[in-house]
């Protein structure tokens, strides 16, 4: 679907087009609300002494449990895409830069991951 | 084929510090600070769902005094690089892009930051009941 001069301006030394500059605003934007409602309720929750009873409760309703999947999605979704860039301006070398960026998206997904399996685990198990 | 000397660009020690450019690597650094951040959070919900007795650990730990310290350090860079960051956003739709309009914009994107940021922990002293 798109033209032969939008297909080669994609061509550039990082092979490839815009979606990268997208995902990464886009991420942004999302996080304006969901990065002040995280810090909110760490507040609102350290009020509370952050027991683990009273973390389980909190997870437990369906709105927090929501909110903070889509928060950890977005926030390492934001991360994977801002170390790429970073990696790519300061890892020089195509070996050394293809295993920096394997390493850090690798990394980050897992680590994402296994947070939504954890919120998943405490609301279900709440 | 033999070297020649051409001249080269001039790197980023010959140029005095301006708030333009410092405030742009703050915004990378802040950035690579809450990519570490994102790796404590990983680490807290784990922690969490692994068990009470986890959890409690790693709240102490982060309550601890470098606790303490890191997760301010985490709040500053939060609140800069969310403010920066909808700098960069109005950027990106044309916005403020002149040079006075980006010193202006540069110094309040340094005190929303600073005030969030004391803000915050005033108020989370505050909902603990230690103020």
């Amino acid at each position: 679907m798109r033209s032969a001069l939008g297909r080669a301006r994609g061509l550039g030394s990082s092979h490839e087009g815009v979606h990268h500059w997208r995902a990464q605003r886009l991420t942004a934007v999302l996080l304006v609300p969901l990065g002040l409602w995280f810090i909110a309720n760490v507040v609102y929750l350290i009020g509370l002494d952050i027991a683990p009873s009273v973390f389980r409760a909190w997870i437990g309703e369906h709105g927090n449990a929501l909110l903070l999947i889509l928060f950890v999605l977005v926030l390492f979704h934001h991360t994977v895409l801002g170390m790429q860039t970073v990696i790519e301006d300061y890892v020089h070398g195509p070996a050394a830069k293809a295993v920096s960026l394997f390493l850090s998206k690798a990394i980050l997904w897992a680590l994402g991951a296994s947070s939504v399996l954890a919120v998943l685990h405490l609301y279900l198990g709440a | 084929m033999a070297p020649v000397n051409r001249p080269l660009s001039p790197h980023l020690q010959i140029y005095r510090p301006q708030i333009t450019s410092t405030l742009s690597i703050l915004h990378r650094l802040t950035g690579v600070a809450l990519a570490a951040g994102a790796v404590l959070l990983a680490y807290w919900l784990a922690a969490a769902a692994y068990g009470p007795g986890a959890f409690e650990r790693a709240n102490d730990l982060l309550a601890s005094p470098v606790g303490r310290l890191v997760l301010f350090g985490m709040t500053f860079s939060f609140f800069y690089h969310f403010a920066n960051g909808v700098r960069h956003l109005a950027w990106d739709i044309g916005l403020g892009l002149q040079m006075k309009t980006l010193r202006l914009t540069g110094i309040l994107v340094v005190l929303v930051s600073l005030a969030l940021t004391g803000a915050t922990w005033i108020a989370a002293y505050a909902a603990a009941g230690k103020l």
